[in-house]
C-alpha cells in the first residue's frame, strides 16, 4: 500500500465479488488522513463485537449486530470504494495490532468473529468459493445420499433443538477433518464420513483464516520492530500508536495509583473489595487448598494487578497449596508458573490481568472455579452468593434482572453499587477497576469520618 | 511327560519335576497355580503366538511383493518388563526369529506394543542431533482400555481389583456400544477385542486409516464416545441435554436400557438398601419427586414384595412419575436416561486413546496377577465370555502335560484350551487384515507404476 499526500485522488480496482481474505497488502493508494479515519471505522465495529459477546449474546443475535455494525461504519459515499476501505482499514489495524501478544490476541478473535458473520450471510456460491480457496474441497452430499442418512442428521439437528430444513445442504467430509464436530457430537457420521451442516462449514472456514491471519500477524510485527516504526516515525507511527490506547483502556499491568498490599492485608481486602469472581476463587482456595489451573491464573494475574509482589504471592500460594500437596511438591509443580505470571520465566511476558471481557467468555468445567459468577453460575448459587455479600433482597432482585438479559458487567455494577452505597457510572469491565474504585471509595469514607 | 516320554527319553525336560509340590507326585500332570519365569518358559517356547503376532504387526510387509516396506516392522517399538520390573523400552526386531528369540530368552513379564516410528527406535540417538524431530511416530492402532474399578462407584458385588459374571455385564455393555459405532460411524474393520487378564477389555482399531490418525484425530474419536464427566463435586455426572439425543446416544441407550432392566437392576440391587437407592434419588434434581419416592420406599420395608422384584418395581416407580410429566421442572426431561448412561455407559481411558505413542498389553500375554491369558473377544458372541473361565498359565502348561505324543511341535497351542482362540484370533482378525493389507500394498505399487509410466512422456 502506498501512503499518499492529502489531495490526490485514489487509484479505483475492480469490486471484488466475495469477502476479502487480507492474503496480502494491495497495491491501494491511500490518503493520509483516510489512513486513520478508516482504521477508526473498523476498530468501531470491532469494538462493538467485542462488547456483544462480553453480554453474552447467541450467534444469531451476533451475526445482525455485526451487520448493523458493519453497514454502519463501513460504508462509503463512492460504492466502488467499499472494498478499498474494508481491506486498506484491515491492514491499517493489523499494524496498530501486531505489536504485543495481547494486542494481537484481540485482533485475532474479533477479525475471526467478523469473518464468520460476514461469511454467514454470503450467498451459497460465495461461501463454496471461499472454501476452495481455503484448500477445503469439501463436496456437497447429493440428494440420494441424504434420503439415505435423513433419519441420522434428523436426529442430530433435534439434538441442537433445531429442525431439519428440508432444503438443507450437507456436506460430505472424512470424519478426520473435523475433529471437532466429531469430538462435540455435533455431526451425524456414517461409514467414516461426516455430514457437516453449511453454518458448521463456515466454522471450518473461519478457523483456516483465523490460522492464516495469526501467522500474518507475526510476520507484520516482526516489519514493524525492523522497519517500519522507525521508517515512519514522523509520519505513520504516531497515528498507529494513538490509535490502540484509546480503545483498550488501562490494561493493570502495571499497579500505579493503589498502594501495594501484603499477605496479611488479603482476607480482609477480599471482602470489602473484591468482585464476586475473584471472591469465588479466593474462597474456594482457602477451602480447599487448591485451584485448578484456569482459576490460578484469573486469581493470580489479579492478585498481581492489586499490588501483590512477587515474594509475597509465592508465600501466598505455597501457604495454601502446601496443605493439599506439600510445600515440596508445590515448589516442584506450581512456583514456577506464578515466577512465569511475572515474567521471571521463560520468554519474560509480564502478563496482563484478565478483563471481564475474557472472563466472561472463558469455560469453566468440571472442578473449575473462575469464569464470570453472572455468566456461569446457577440462579440459585448466584442469589446465594449475593446474600453472603449482605446486598439486599431488592438489589438482588436488579441484579438477577440483569444477569437474566445477559448484562453481566452491568450485573456486577449493581453489585458493586449496593455493596459500597455509591453509584458506578463507567460500569465494571475489568476486575481490577471494581478492586481501586473500591479502594477509592473506602478511602475517602475513612477520611470523611475521620 | 507321559511315561513313553521318559521311557524314551526324547522329551526335553522342559518342567522341571521339582515344579510339582511334593505328595502331588500321583497327579503327574497336575501343575500348581502360580507365575513365574518357569512356567513363563515354557509357555513363550510352546504356546505364545509368536509368528502370528510379528504377521499382524506387519500388515502385510513380508518382503514378498516388491510394493512392500521392508523396514516396517523393524521401526515398530516393543517394550519389555522383565522380572525384577526392570522395564526395557524401545526393543526393535527385524525379523519374526529375533522378535521370537528375545521373547523365548528374556522372558518378559509384561510386554507391550507401541508406535511404528519413522526409523527403527535403535537408531533414534543416531539422529538426536539434527533436532527436528526426525525420531517421530508415524503408525500406530487405535486403541481403548476399559477398566472395571472405573465402574466402582457403581458396582455392588465386587470392588478393586476383583472382577465375577455380575459386574463383568458392564464390560460386555461396552463392547456392544462402541463396537457396532466403531464399524457403522466411523467405517473401521480390523478391530479386535481383548480381555485384559485382570478387570477390563482394550480393544485395538487396525484399519490403515486407525493407525495414521492424528493425536488429535484420535482425541475427537475418544470424545464422540465420552459421557461420563464426574468427580466428587458434581452431583449429576451424567449431563445431557433436555432436547433429542444424538444418534449414537439414541443407539447406545437401546443397548444400555436392555441391560440395565434386565440385568444390573437385579444383579446388582440397585434398589435394595436405603444407602443404594438414595445413590439415584441424588441424580433427580426435583424434591417433590424424591420425598414422594422416599416416602413409598421407606414404608415398603416391611411389605410382602419379595427381594428380587423390589428393585424391578422401584424402577418401574422412577420411571412412571419421571416421564408422567406431573412436575415440569427442568432437567427432568431426559433424566431416566441420565439415571440410565450413568450406571452402565462404557467409561473410556481417554489418556490412552488420545496418544500415538502410548504402550498398550500385548494380547496373548499372561496377566502376573492373575495368572489368566488375555485372549481375544468375540464381540459377536461377548455375552459368553466369563472372565472367570479364562485358561490360566498353570491350567494351560496341565494341558500340555496331558496333551499326549505330539510330532508336530509347532502346533501344541492346538492341544490346550489356547487354540480355539488362536485360532479366532486368525481367522476373524488377523486373515482378513493381511488380505485387506495386501491388496492395498499391490494397489498402491500399481499406481506407482502407473504414475512413473505415464510422466515418462518425451
Amino acid at each position: 500500500m502506498e501512503i499518499i499526500g492529502s489531495q490526490r485522488k485514489p487509484v479505483h480496482i475492480d469490486v471484488v465479488p466475495t469477502l476479502p481474505l487480507y492474503r496480502s497488502a494491495p497495491p491501494l493508494e491511500v490518503r493520509l488522513e483516510d489512513f486513520e479515519l478508516y482504521a477508526m471505522d473498523r476498530l468501531r465495529v470491532l469494538k462493538g463485537i467485542a462488547d456483544g459477546l462480553s453480554r453474552g449474546k447467541k450467534s444469531e443475535e451476533m451475526k445482525i449486530l455485526a451487520d448493523h455494525l458493519w453497514k454502519a461504519n463501513m460504508r462509503h459515499p463512492d460504492a466502488s470504494e467499499v472494498v478499498n476501505k474494508d481491506i486498506i482499514s484491515h491492514f491499517v489495524l493489523r499494524l496498530v495490532y501486531c505489536r504485543t501478544e495481547d494486542l494481537r490476541k484481540w485482533f485475532l478473535s474479533m477479525e475471526t468473529n467478523l469473518f464468520r458473520y460476514r461469511l454467514l450471510f454470503e450467498r451459497a456460491e460465495a461461501q463454496r468459493a471461499l472454501m476452495a480457496e481455503f484448500d477445503l474441497p469439501y463436496r456437497a452430499a447429493s440428494h440420494a445420499e441424504l434420503e439415505s442418512v435423513k433419519e441420522g442428521l434428523k436426529q442430530v439437528a433435534q439434538s441442537f433443538g433445531q429442525p431439519l430444513a428440508a432444503d438443507a445442504i450437507f456436506y460430505k467430509v472424512p470424519f478426520e477433518e473435523v475433529p471437532e464436530l466429531v469430538a462435540g457430537r455435533r455431526v451425524f457420521i456414517h461409514k467414516g464420513y461426516a455430514y457437516v451442516a453449511m453454518n458448521q462449514v463456515v466454522s471450518l472456514v473461519a478457523t483456516q483464516f483465523r490460522s492464516h491471519l495469526s501467522k500474518a500477524l507475526i510476520l507484520t510485527n516482526r516489519k514493524w520492530t525492523s522497519t517500519i516504526r522507525e521508517q515512519e516515525k514522523d509520519r505513520l507511527t504516531p497515528i498507529v500508536e494513538a490509535l490502540c490506547s484509546s480503545y483498550l483502556g488501562p490494561d493493570y499491568s502495571q499497579p500505579r495509583e493503589v498502594a501495594e498490599i501484603s499477605i496479611k492485608d488479603i482476607d480482609q481486602i477480599g471482602k470489602s473489595s473484591f468482585p464476586l469472581c475473584m471472591r469465588h476463587l479466593f474462597e474456594k482456595l482457602r477451602e480447599d487448598h487448591h485451584l485448578k489451573h484456569g482459576g490460578r491464573m484469573q486469581l493470580g494475574l489479579f492478585l498481581k494487578g492489586v499490588g501483590l509482589k512477587l515474594e509475597d504471592a509465592l508465600a501466598f500460594w505455597k501457604a495454601e497449596f502446601s496443605q493439599r500437596v506439600g510445600s515440596e511438591r508445590f515448589d516442584k509443580e506450581y512456583a514456577y508458573s506464578i515466577r512465569h505470571n511475572y515474567g521471571r520465566e521463560g520468554k519474560r511476558t509480564d502478563y496482563t490481568p484478565y478483563s471481564c471481557q475474557k472472563i466472561i467468555t472463558s469455560a469453566p468445567g468440571v472442578g473449575d472455579h473462575h469464569g464470570c459468577p453472572y455468566r456461569h453460575f446457577s440462579e440459585e448459587n448466584l442469589r446465594a452468593a449475593l446474600g453472603k455479600m449482605g446486598i439486599s433482597n431488592r438489589a438482588v432482585e436488579d441484579v438477577m434482572d440483569k444477569v437474566r438479559n445477559r448484562h453481566y458487567q452491568l450485573a456486577c455494577t449493581l453489585t458493586f453499587e449496593a455493596v459500597h452505597g455509591t453509584s458506578c457510572d463507567a460500569g465494571i469491565n475489568h476486575p481490577n477497576q471494581y478492586f481501586s474504585d473500591s479502594q477509592k471509595v473506602l478511602q475517602s469514607k475513612n477520611q470523611s469520618t475521620v | 511327560m507321559t511315561k513313553e516320554e521318559i521311557e524314551n527319553g526324547t522329551a526335553d525336560m522342559e518342567i522341571d519335576q521339582r515344579e510339582l509340590m511334593n505328595g502331588e507326585r500321583s497327579e503327574l500332570n497336575a501343575v500348581p497355580d502360580g507365575f513365574n519365569a518357569n512356567y513363563l518358559k515354557v509357555y513363550y517356547g510352546k504356546l505364545f503366538p509368536h509368528a502370528d503376532i510379528f504377521k499382524w504387526m506387519s500388515y502385510g510387509n513380508d518382503g514378498k511383493h516388491p510394493g512392500c516396506d521392508e523396514s516396517y516392522f523393524g521401526r515398530r517399538e516393543f517394550s519389555f518388563t522383565l522380572d525384577n520390573d526392570i522395564y526395557l523400552r524401545f526393543q526393535s526386531f527385524n525379523t519374526a526369529s529375533q522378535l521370537e528369540n528375545s521373547i523365548k530368552e528374556k522372558c518378559p513379564f509384561k510386554i507391550d506394543i507401541g508406535p511404528v516410528y519413522s526409523i527403527d527406535p535403535a537408531k533414534r540417538h543416531a539422529y538426536a542431533q539434527s533436532g527436528n524431530n526426525v525420531f517421530t511416530p508415524v503408525e500406530k492402532e487405535l486403541v481403548f482400555d476399559i477398566d472395571m474399578t472405573d465402574y466402582d462407584d457403581v458396582r455392588y458385588c465386587c470392588s478393586g481389583a476383583d472382577v465375577c459374571l455380575k459386574c463383568w455385564t458392564l464390560m460386555t455393555i461396552a463392547i456392544k456400544v462402541i463396537d457396532p459405532a466403531l464399524r457403522d460411524d466411523f467405517g473401521f474393520n480390523h478391530i479386535l477385542w481383548v480381555y485384559s487378564g485382570r478387570r477390563g477389555v482394550h480393544c485395538w482399531v487396525c484399519d490403515p486409516k486407525a493407525r495414521r490418525l492424528t493425536n488429535e484425530q484420535r482425541s475427537s474419536i475418544a470424545e464422540y464416545f465420552r459421557v461420563y464427566k464426574g468427580n466428587e463435586n458434581s452431583q449429576k455426572k451424567v449431563s445431557l441435554t433436555s432436547s433429542a439425543l444424538h444418534p449414537f446416544l439414541l443407539r447406545s441407550y437401546k443397548v444400555l436400557e436392555e441391560f440395565f432392566e434386565g440385568n444390573l437392576l437385579s444383579n446388582q440391587s440397585l434398589f435394595s438398601t436405603e444407602e443404594r437407592y438414595e445413590k439415584i434419588l441424588e441424580m433427580i434434581p426435583d424434591e417433590s419427586i424424591t420425598s414422594e419416592l422416599r416416602g413409598k420406599w421407606q414404608d415398603n420395608k416391611k411389605s410382602s414384595i419379595s427381594k428380587e422384584n423390589v428393585n424391578v418395581d422401584r424402577w418401574k416407580q422412577v420411571k412412571k412419575i419421571l416421564k408422567s410429566g406431573k412436575q415440569k421442572a427442568q432437567g427432568l426431561g431426559k433424566c431416566v436416561e441420565e439415571i440410565v448412561f450413568s450406571f452402565s455407559y462404557p467409561r473410556l481411558d481417554m489418556e490412552v486413546s488420545k496418544h500415538m505413542n502410548h504402550l498398550l498389553k500385548a494380547p496373548f500375554c499372561i496377566h502376573p496377577k492373575t495368572g489368566r491369558v488375555c485372549l481375544p473377544i468375540d464381540p459377536n458372541r461377548c455375552e459368553e465370555f466369563d472372565p472367570t473361565a479364562v485358561p490360566t498359565l498353570s491350567k494351560l502348561l496341565e494341558e500340555i502335560n496331558t496333551g499326549g505324543l505330539g510330532t508336530d511341535d509347532d502346533a501344541e497351542w492346538d492341544r490346550t484350551s489356547l487354540g480355539k482362540s488362536i485360532r479366532f484370533f486368525r481367522s476373524s482378525f488377523l486373515q482378513p487384515l493381511l488380505k485387506s493389507c495386501k491388496e492395498d500394498i499391490e494397489n498402491s505399487y500399481n499406481a506407482k507404476l502407473q504414475h512413473s509410466k505415464t510422466s515418462l512422456t518425451w
